[in-house]
């Protein structure tokens, strides 16, 4: 199985998240991860979902999400054609001889300290998953207190926009 | 279905910014009540099966005074959804239900499930509690939006009675077009009593709602091209023919071609049973010419169906050597469970009649020429060489009692040309299936998808409501007939004379067929009798029932009397009537390919398994 990454442009209405993600269970689809946010334009989020399937499934769940009445719009983004993004806040554990090996850390990964504390270190990075895997494997051996991940988001590289035409749509009817 | 409007408005789009003012809507301030009544009348709903409580009782006021919408108190919610799809697949209208919260919205999930599998156009109207009381787990609270989530095609939650208008218009429309299929719309109590102002046509909003209709014309020369290479084509016909009123284009379709027609439980009807090129249905009990004509094609085009495990058996055996062109308007079932190698996405009535053109068309590659008829040759020998060795049919109980496949044979055939047929779900159900005779479309009504024991006297109340001109049926099995007959009293009470055959064997068949087959005849919990005698129960008296209900009870269990019980039925018209049919218990629905097993597999009779070594490859 590999990792596909689709952008689906919705309604910003109540209830829309749980129909996309209630639509994932019932086909027995696993979610990796899963990012929720408004767009340029209010009505509209965009919702930036990571699955680990096959091409077959991926165009059955592309279908039935489709089939969605609050769904505006899926594209599969390709990895090699867009930025992929995550965020993570890691608290660490530091006291005065490692901090400062922390911090050579934090800066290697052109991360950020936020937070420091007399016994731990805060510090906030985005990038792709794998560069942000490989700061947390540096960073455990010091101590991981506590660990928080946001979903990827995705945006095309280049200058279209794959909200432009959809938007055109709802202007229409707006 | 028939040929009649969906009942939906067309959707009015919002007008371009800056553009022509639309025709002015009239404007009235109502309740929301008030509005929810005037939106039902305005969008052509005529008749609502229902029972009001708590929440939805504002609604039922305006409702009392309405000239235009009959409401049909039922008496049970599952009554009154399944009524509303028995008149949406009579009528080939949208079929609408309304409940309260809580336990009457739930009680309409079953009904709606079974609508969506069988993509049936229907609204289901819940009354629920008050906005500010939402999520308190307030008094018969139910989220019935979250419960129905899956079971939908969409569904609404309104709390603003601004936007009943355009929820109810956008709710038909939904649920008429494309894919049709359940909407629910969901109305909080104050949305129901707040002052609000009526307008109608409302500006409906549904920009990601655009179903396909016209078909790929490059995927029809495809699909032409294969058409006039096959030699072993078969047409798999599915509900969606029957969906799309689309039985002339198949006609057309089907004999300018000269190709097998096979037409799933769903589609019973889409094309003539007496036509020669029909060779049954296919599938678990399907007939074996049928079933292994779609395992031997080179060509299966499949005309909305979906390719369903009771059609296709164990999938990764199924047609083995034939290539696919499937046509749907749901572009979901489109390789689904079988690839298909011509997708086609559009509305199942343009597919045909662009694909009868394009074979029509003065193209060598895609006209199947003089010489069509002559290339089937060998195939159509083959065919009925199948159908002359093993057709439907069954031995006459030893003992003299009633043969179940007799009973619904002769319904059919003392039964008037235009009589539409229900079935609950089970051994009755597929002998109705094998026994009755289908001239037309709507006149078949089943629970096929979901497989909803006791679907078949609501849904014959809704169908006769609908269609208060036509003869109704309902074949039913006992145990199907207890989970629903509360409804008599339904039909009795509003004057509408449906009538049920119970084909009582007193035991829950399909199971205790399983069982036989395949449990070493350990008849676990499938005896709806008590004592050892082995025809139907008599507790409770369904002839007692019958009458108890208001409606004409009669029985047979004698094979000389079978005629004379069945006219006397057909005779009552201002009552509904209910026929106790006491059959042999041991009857089976054959033929049978077991589940999970290969099509290949399948049985003739019990112990008999067709030869088919004169298979041409």
């Amino acid at each position: 199985m590999s990792k596909h990454t689709l952008s689906v442009l919705v309604e910003n209405k109540p209830g829309v998240l749980s129909r996309i993600t209630a639509l994932f269970s019932r086909r027995s689809f696993n979610i990796d991860s899963l990012a929720v946010g408004t767009t340029e334009h209010p009505e509209v989020s965009r919702i930036t979902i990571v699955v680990s399937v096959d091409a077959l499934p991926l165009e059955q769940v592309t279908k039935q999400l489709n089939k969605l009445v609050n769904v505006l719009k899926i594209v599969e983004l390709d990895p090699a054609a867009a930025v992929h993004r995550e965020l993570v806040l890691v608290k660490v554990r530091a006291d005065n001889d490692t901090r400062s090996q922390i911090v050579e850390i934090v800066q290697l990964f052109r991360a950020k300290t936020v937070d420091v504390a007399p016994e731990a270190v805060t510090i906030e990075a985005t990038g792709s998953s794998d560069k942000l895997e490989a700061m947390l494997r540096m960073l455990e051996p010091f101590g991981i207190k506590e660990l928080v991940q946001s979903g990827a988001i995705a945006i095309g590289r280049g200058s279209r926009s794959i909200t432009d035409r959809s938007l055109r749509a709802l202007d229409r009817t707006a | 279905m028939t040929e009649q409007a969906t009942g939906a408005p067309k959707p009015q789009p919002r007008a371009p910014r800056g553009g022509a003012p639309q025709p002015a809507a009239t404007v009235e301030h109502v309740t929301g009540a008030q509005s929810l009544i005037r939106s039902l009348e305005a969008v052509g709903a005529d008749t609502v099966f229902g029972i009001p409580g708590g929440a939805i009782l504002p609604a039922y006021d305006p409702l009392m005074d309405s000239t235009k919408v009959r409401h049909i108190l039922v008496r049970h919610e599952q009554g009154a959804g399944h009524a509303a799809t028995g008149y949406a697949q009579a009528t080939g209208r949208v079929g609408v239900c309304m409940a309260t919260s809580g336990p009457g919205a739930t009680n309409l999930v079953t009904p709606i499930a079974d609508a969506h599998m069988d993509s049936v156009p229907m609204v289901a109207i819940t009354g629920q509690v008050a906005g500010p009381s939402i999520g308190t787990d307030a008094f018969q609270e139910a989220d019935i939006c979250g419960i129905t989530l899956p079971v939908t095609k969409h569904n609404f939650l309104v709390t603003d009675p601004a936007e009943i208008p355009r929820t109810i218009a956008e709710a038909f429309h939904i649920a008429a077009t494309g894919r049709p299929g359940p909407v629910l719309v969901d109305i909080s109590k104050d949305a129901l009593q707040a002052r609000t102002v009526f307008s109608w046509p409302p500006t409906t909003d549904l920009p990601g709602y655009r179903p396909v209709s016209r078909p790929h014309a490059k995927q029809i020369r495809e699909a032409a091209r294969l058409i006039s290479q096959a030699r072993h084509p078969v047409l798999y016909v599915g509900g969606g023919v029957i969906k799309a009123g689309a039985s002339a284009e198949l006609r057309e379709l089907a004999e300018l071609t000269g190709v097998p027609v096979t037409t799933t439980l769903m589609a019973l009807g889409a094309f003539p049973d007496s036509h020669p090129q029909h060779l049954g249905m296919p599938g678990m009990h399907g007939s074996v010419a049928a079933v292994t004509a779609l395992q031997r094609a080179d060509l299966i085009v499949a005309l909305g169906a979906r390719f369903d495990d009771r059609v296709t058996g164990k999938i990764d055996s199924f047609a083995p050597h034939a290539k696919i062109v499937h046509a749907d308007i749901d572009p979901a079932e489109i390789g689904k469970n079988r690839l298909a190698d011509v997708p086609i996405v559009g509305d199942v009535k343009d597919v045909m009649s662009d694909l009868t053109a394009a074979l029509r068309a003065d193209d060598p590659a895609t006209t199947p020429g003089p010489d069509a008829a002559e290339r089937y040759a060998g195939w159509w020998q083959q065919l009925d060489r199948w159908r002359e060795t093993y057709p439907l049919g069954y031995d006459l109980p030893e003992d003299g009692t009633l043969s179940p496949q007799q009973v619904i044979e002769r319904i059919g055939q003392l039964a008037p040309d235009d009589t539409i047929f229900t079935a609950g779900v089970g051994q009755h159900q597929m002998w109705a299936a094998q026994y009755l005779p289908f001239e037309r479309p709507g006149t078949w009504l089943n629970s096929g998808g979901l497989g909803t024991m006791g679907y078949a006297v609501p849904a014959a109340l809704g169908a006769k409501a609908g269609r208060p001109d036509a003869p109704v049926w309902a074949i039913d099995g006992d145990g199907c007939f207890q989970m629903t007959n509360q409804e008599l009293a339904t039909a009795a009470l509003n004057g509408v004379p449906i009538k049920v055959a119970i084909i009582n064997n007193g035991a829950l068949g399909m199971v205790r067929q399983w069982q036989t087959l395949f449990y070493n005849q350990r008849y676990s919990n499938t005896a709806l009798r008590g004592g050892p005698s082995s025809a139907g129960t008599r507790i409770p008296d369904f002839v007692k029932l019958a009458e108890a209900m208001g409606c004409v009870g009669l029985r047979c269990e004698d094979p000389a009397q079978l005629d004379a019980v069945i006219e006397k039925a057909n005779a009552i018209n201002d009552r509904p009537v209910v026929v106790d049919f006491i059959v042999h218990e041991d009857a089976m629905v054959w033929p049978m390919v077991a589940a999970g097993t290969s099509n290949d597999e399948v049985m003739a009779a019990r112990g008999v398994r067709p030869d088919f070594s004169d298979a041409v490859d």
